[in-house]
């Protein structure tokens, strides 16, 4: 990547300070992610806050936890959807289901799982394919308060109802209010879906890979990487992945630009899903 | 008509001092049409990047890029996550993406929530492009039912960078160049021709 024409405002460095100092004190980092949302993101908290500087912010940080566990919540996006683009579901469950199928037992990898509407439909997949017995699913992110969210498995009542008509062209092949109680507001899942569902902490800048995976879910979350921190996190995800292992990523997202682009064959093009090249 | 806007254009010496290194545009409401007009008078020569940002309906494939390649005589594409923007090249967001550009110049693409119900946004793009290209940015506001574009202009007018708003009177829907207006004074307000004509002049390579 070229270097920038310009020098660095005083903001921009204050906002590198800031990530600087985030990771030298919490360990989380942020220092690869791209600089533009984050910008928008922490200008958003400064407000909130009533702050007037990132300096300021980069003050209180440092020295009252409960101030990052604040924060954290303006530098992750929890914004999710179940069977967010249907066709990448439906492209799952025509053609990767049907080979993790031959594996005795199968494990997915969803990186970045937010607040759990990613999990859900999975799992909601794999019991529709009769594999959800045999399957175990990591479900990992960032942010605790996402991940607790996750676990709860209780979504607004409006938000499930316009999920609906995903579930059905992602090839559901049920009623969706089969899987949820509404009470008031809000839509509870049904827990055994998630049983074996393990939600964990995990960050694709700092930890290293886990467990064997067949398959890895890994949606909107490298847009806000840079390609240092993009090709972290494919490597990762390449070290997990069996032998033709399968790896979705959003639909606006691709390998293409990564140092990646010849270690994974497309599988489906459109729908951003590739298989580990052998 | 005691508020109609009087049609400006800044002198040809001014236009050629600067330096303009990428053009941004903003529409909305009747935007197609307006685009299909000002990108239209672009020669197969043009060199700058454009990044344009039209607001669409949420989850659904944007066909801009298809469109306008079918009728502009530049390269046309969807911008793409981490692509590097590339000159001669005019680029659409896609549809329920914000996008950014870098200031490494290249494009990032974010599901923040939307601005001003918009997603892309008109600001997003266009306050991440000042930060990137500074003063030789030139930013573009056209037609909109709508005011995103209005604070993001005014940080590229802020930036040093050279703005330009669609005349209202020559709008199809108003509200997002009037917007524009009652934040500063651009350095152009024209009809949809005129922009064109103007357009074309950012380009040092054709500016005469």
């Amino acid at each position: 990547m070229t270097r920038p024409a310009t020098p660095p405002s005083a903001g921009e460095i204050e906002l590198r300070l800031l990530m600087e100092a985030i990771y030298l004190r919490y360990s989380y980092d942020f220092r690869d992610y791209t600089g533009a949302s984050q910008k928008r993101r922490v200008a958003h908290a400064l407000t909130q806050f009533g702050l007037a500087s990132i300096s300021e912010l980069q003050d209180r940080v440092l020295r009252d936890p409960a101030v990052f566990a604040q924060l954290l919540q303006f530098l992750t996006i929890p914004v999710s959807e179940m069977f967010r683009d249907p066709a990448y579901f439906l492209a799952l469950r025509r053609q990767v289901l049907p080979v993790l199928e031959t594996y005795p037992s199968i494990k997915i990898w969803i990186a970045g799982c937010s607040t759990g509407e990613e999990a859900y439909s999975m799992a909601i997949m794999l019991r529709e394919e009769g594999l959800l017995q045999r399957a175990q699913i990591y479900a990992t992110d960032i942010n605790p308060v996402s991940l607790e969210k996750a676990r709860q498995g209780i979504f607004p009542l409006e938000a499930v109802r316009g999920y609906t008509t995903n579930y059905q062209q992602s090839g559901g092949r049920r009623a969706f209010s089969d899987y949820y109680t509404a009470a008031y507001d809000a839509a509870r899942f049904d827990p055994s879906l998630c049983a074996d569902v393990i939600f964990a902490d995990h960050s694709l800048a700092t930890d290293s890979v886990f467990a064997e995976t067949q398959l890895v879910s890994c949606r909107n979350v490298l847009i806000y990487f840079n390609r240092t921190l993009q090709d972290r996190a494919l490597g990762l995800f390449h070290e997990s992945l069996c032998h033709r292992g399968f790896l979705g990523l959003g639909s606006k997202e691709s390998i293409d630009f990564s140092g990646y682009a010849a270690r994974f064959d497309p599988l489906a093009r459109a729908e951003r899903i590739y298989r580990k090249a052998s | 008509m005691t508020d109609a806007v009087v049609p400006r254009l800044p002198p040809r010496a001014a236009l050629a001092r600067r330096r303009v290194e990428a053009v941004v545009i903003g529409a909305s409401a009747g935007g197609v049409e307006a685009l299909l007009t000002l990108l239209g008078g672009l020669p197969a020569s043009w060199r700058l990047p454009v990044v344009v940002v039209v607001h669409l309906p949420e989850h659904r494939e944007s066909l801009l890029a298809r469109v306008f390649a079918q009728r502009l005589d530049v390269r046309v594409l969807e911008a793409a996550d981490k692509a590097p923007v590339e000159p001669a090249t005019v680029y659409f967001a896609p549809s329920s993406y914000h996008l950014s550009i870098e200031r490494e110049r290249f494009f990032s693409l974010s599901c923040e929530p939307p601005v001003l119900w918009s997603r892309p946004s008109i600001d997003v793009l266009m306050e991440s492009a000042a930060d990137a290209y500074g003063g030789a940015l030139a930013g573009f506001l056209l037609t909109g039912a709508n005011q995103d574009g209005a604070e993001g202009l005014l940080r590229i007018h802020q930036a040093g960078g050279f703005t330009a708003v669609q005349d209202p009177a020559d709008a199809e829907v108003d509200t997002m160049p009037r917007a524009a207006l009652g934040r500063h004074a651009p350095d152009a307000v024209l009809p949809l021709r005129g922009l064109r004509d103007l357009l074309v002049q950012l380009d040092p390579f054709h500016a005469d």
